[in-house]
């Protein structure tokens, strides 16, 4: 089984991050500015469908990742309405956004395709990228040489994120309003409008996870597309104590754990069932060993009322 | 000005109007008429005896969820995990009825019962478990949960436990004495073909247990209490993490009761993917139903009524497809956890005093 254990494991585990990544990082906004996000899963969904039936329509991958990012930021803003204009409990109002992210791809899709579960597969995904010079040295090749442009996208995004967050102005107002809200209002910044800054980043970032999976990793949107990789990516971010640094550390463990599960599959004599299991259960052990570790933004998921 | 009592019934009916005027636009830009298309919902599911009883019988899991969904909120638990509990509990129960075989029903039906209740409700309880010890969220666990009982339950129909000679993924038929009677057995002029059965008797009893345990006795008041406000139930002496513990697992076990109107009174086998999503309607159940066992009786007919109507969808709408009542409940809830907007739109009109 340990031949498993190699090279392409580690370029395989980097794809499969991507999509945790972009939506762990979309998370990381929205925590950091006091809304809880846990329609990151939903709103990947929506984003992977929107994807694929954009980028078949127009027979352009990157018409449907322009609609995916699109959407994702859309469909944030109606959580955003929710939990920020109308102080909705914010875990719940999320849950709707899942809830919708079940039904709504399959009336469409049956709507448009006859299908409830499956669009019809994309005419080009997105370009890999053929990294020059590495692309050329044996073992590097193998690590890096070959990526679908997203995976670059995602990576670079933590170290901007890091910069947009810790320091600039807008990252300091962000995570003031997740910290102490009223402070932050005395201070004379927009609460509400900075919550909705930080939901619709994170909209953006996770309707982009979503469409990685469907027009970059596959090429079609099907059922149960994004496998509770939402809710996966918010358990990296609280590993991660919602520092982008940390939270890319376990979005790579969870990632390597996915393509750990599908390469063992067949090699060793367990059920592939259980096999399936592993990331899920990796999840929970995760979680549970963060006991008084994880450092909540101090307003996460307390609905604010603004002065006016 | 209406008193507060009735705001309570009013705005969950607000609601479920502003859902379906969504659903409406959602049917209209797919090209289908949303008159005639909610008139086909209701025509099958509320305007005849037989479609009264399907509407109950689609109801009786809805209840079961609704009831596991509502516990766990009151006391402040959000469980998403209803559809892996419930899949658990009717595996075993279905395993169960099979190893008892021979005995009687007086044994073989109660122990059956007990069984869908404790294996819902262990696999409740790890993460309340995991929640009270180490403070592990239990959306996300409850989820993971989910996901790992579809693979178990999968394994266990496609593997081992596969019935032989079928392609259908199903296990073993359980035994005779293991089945509830359905109602027509009981009641003559119900249709013969109508498969409710003595499952909605017990969903119902769960919904009186319910009200009992949370209103009624002291634990109740402490799981209550809990619900309200962690750090207040501490200082008045309340053992918390025993009673999030608590909780999830009943909240997993009445979840697990599905097994019991599904498998020994429906199915009479575990058929693999059976549920299509009860376990999150219960969610809207229980949200719509303001966390109350009678409110979650009405709101569980309410979409029983609805998935019966929307099995209609696929025979008459070439547009449509029965997902539109995962659309509508997902709208119901985002309303329901806007009920702001409402409060504020009824004030508006005049019928609300101004928020104080």
């Amino acid at each position: 089984m340990w031949e498993v254990l190699d090279l392409e494991l580690f370029a395989s585990g980097l794809r499969l991050s991507t999509p945790l990544i972009l939506a762990a990082l979309g998370g990381l906004f929205s925590e950091r500015a006091g809304v809880v996000n846990i329609a990151l899963d939903g709103i990947m969904i929506f984003g992977a469908f929107t994807g694929a039936v954009v980028a078949y329509e127009t027979a352009n991958p990157w018409y449907g990742l322009l609609a995916a990012m699109l959407l994702g930021g859309l469909v944030a803003h109606i959580h955003g309405i929710a939990s920020i204009r109308y102080q909705a409990d914010q875990v719940v109002s999320g849950t709707a956004i899942n809830l919708l992210a079940i039904g709504v791809p399959a009336v469409l899709s049956n709507a448009l395709y006859n299908s409830t579960t499956v669009t019809p597969n994309i005419q080009l995904m997105l370009p890999i990228i053929h990294l020059p010079v590495i692309s050329e040295i044996p073992i590097l090749a193998t690590l890096l040489g070959k990526y679908s442009i997203l995976v670059f996208f995602a990576f670079s995004m933590v170290p901007v994120t890091w910069f947009v967050i810790f320091k600039t102005s807008f990252g300091l107002r962000l995570r003031a309003v997740g910290e102490n809200p009223e402070a932050a209002e005395t201070a004379g910044i927009n609460v509400y409008l900075m919550r909705y800054y930080a939901v619709w980043i994170s909209g953006l970032l996770a309707g982009l996870g979503g469409a990685f999976l469907s027009i970059a990793h596959g090429s079609s949107f099907v059922n149960n597309i994004s496998a509770g990789r939402g809710f996966i990516a918010l358990a990296a971010l609280i590993f991660g104590r919602y520092t982008p640094k940390l939270t890319l550390v376990g979005c790579m463990m969870f990632g390597i754990a996915d393509a750990f599960q599908i390469r063992i599959q067949g090699v060793i004599p367990i059920p592939g069932q259980f096999i399936q299991m592993f990331p899920y259960v990796l999840t929970m052990i995760v979680l549970a060993g963060l006991i008084g570790r994880a450092q909540v933004p101090a307003a996460d998921g307390i609905p604010y009322a603004q002065a006016k | 000005m209406f008193s507060k009592k009735f705001e309570i019934f009013l705005l969950p009916v607000i609601s479920v109007f502003a859902a379906m005027l969504v659903g409406a636009i959602l049917i209209f830009s797919v090209g289908e008429n949303p008159l005639v298309v909610y008139w086909i919902f209701f025509k099958n599911s509320l305007f005849s005896l037989n479609g009264i009883g399907y509407t109950l019988f689609y109801a009786t899991p809805l209840i079961f969820t609704g009831l596991s969904v509502a516990f766990g909120f009151r006391c402040g638990l959000f469980n998403i995990g209803a559809e892996g509990q419930l899949y658990i509990a009717a595996m075993a129960v279905t395993l169960v009825a099979i190893w008892l075989d021979g005995w009687s029903a007086w044994f073989i039906i109660p122990v059956c019962m007990i069984v869908s209740f404790i294996a819902g409700g262990i696999w409740g309880g790890i993460p309340g478990l995991l929640k009270a010890r180490f403070g592990g969220h239990e959306v996300i666990n409850t989820i993971m949960m989910n996901m790992i009982a579809w693979s178990l339950v999968n394994y266990l129909v496609v593997g081992p436990f596969h019935r032989e000679g079928t392609q259908i993924l199903e296990t073993d038929f359980i035994p005779e004495a293991a089945r509830i009677p359905r109602i027509h057995e009981l009641i003559p002029i119900i249709p013969k073909t109508l498969p409710l059965n003595m499952g909605f008797v017990v969903a119902l009893l769960a919904c009186l247990v319910t009200y009992l345990i949370l209103w009624k006795t002291r634990w109740g008041y402490e799981i209550r209490a809990v619900g309200i406000s962690n750090s207040v139930s501490k200082y008045a002496g309340i053992n918390v993490n025993k009673n999030i513990v608590m909780a999830m697992f009943i909240a997993g076990g009445f979840a697990g009761l599905v097994g019991i109107s599904e498998v020994m009174g429906y199915r009479y086998t575990f058929h693999d993917s059976f549920s299509s999503g009860v376990g999150f309607i219960g969610i809207a159940v229980a949200l719509l139903g303001r966390n109350h066992p009678v409110g979650v009786i009405l709101a569980a007919l309410l979409f029983g009524a609805l998935i019966r109507g929307s099995l209609f969808l696929d025979l008459n709408f070439d547009n449509l497809s029965k997902d539109l009542v995962m659309v509508l409940q997902g709208v119901i809830v985002l309303f329901v956890a806007t009920d702001k907007l409402f409060k504020k739109l009824l004030s508006y009109v005049g019928i609300r005093g101004k928020e104080a």
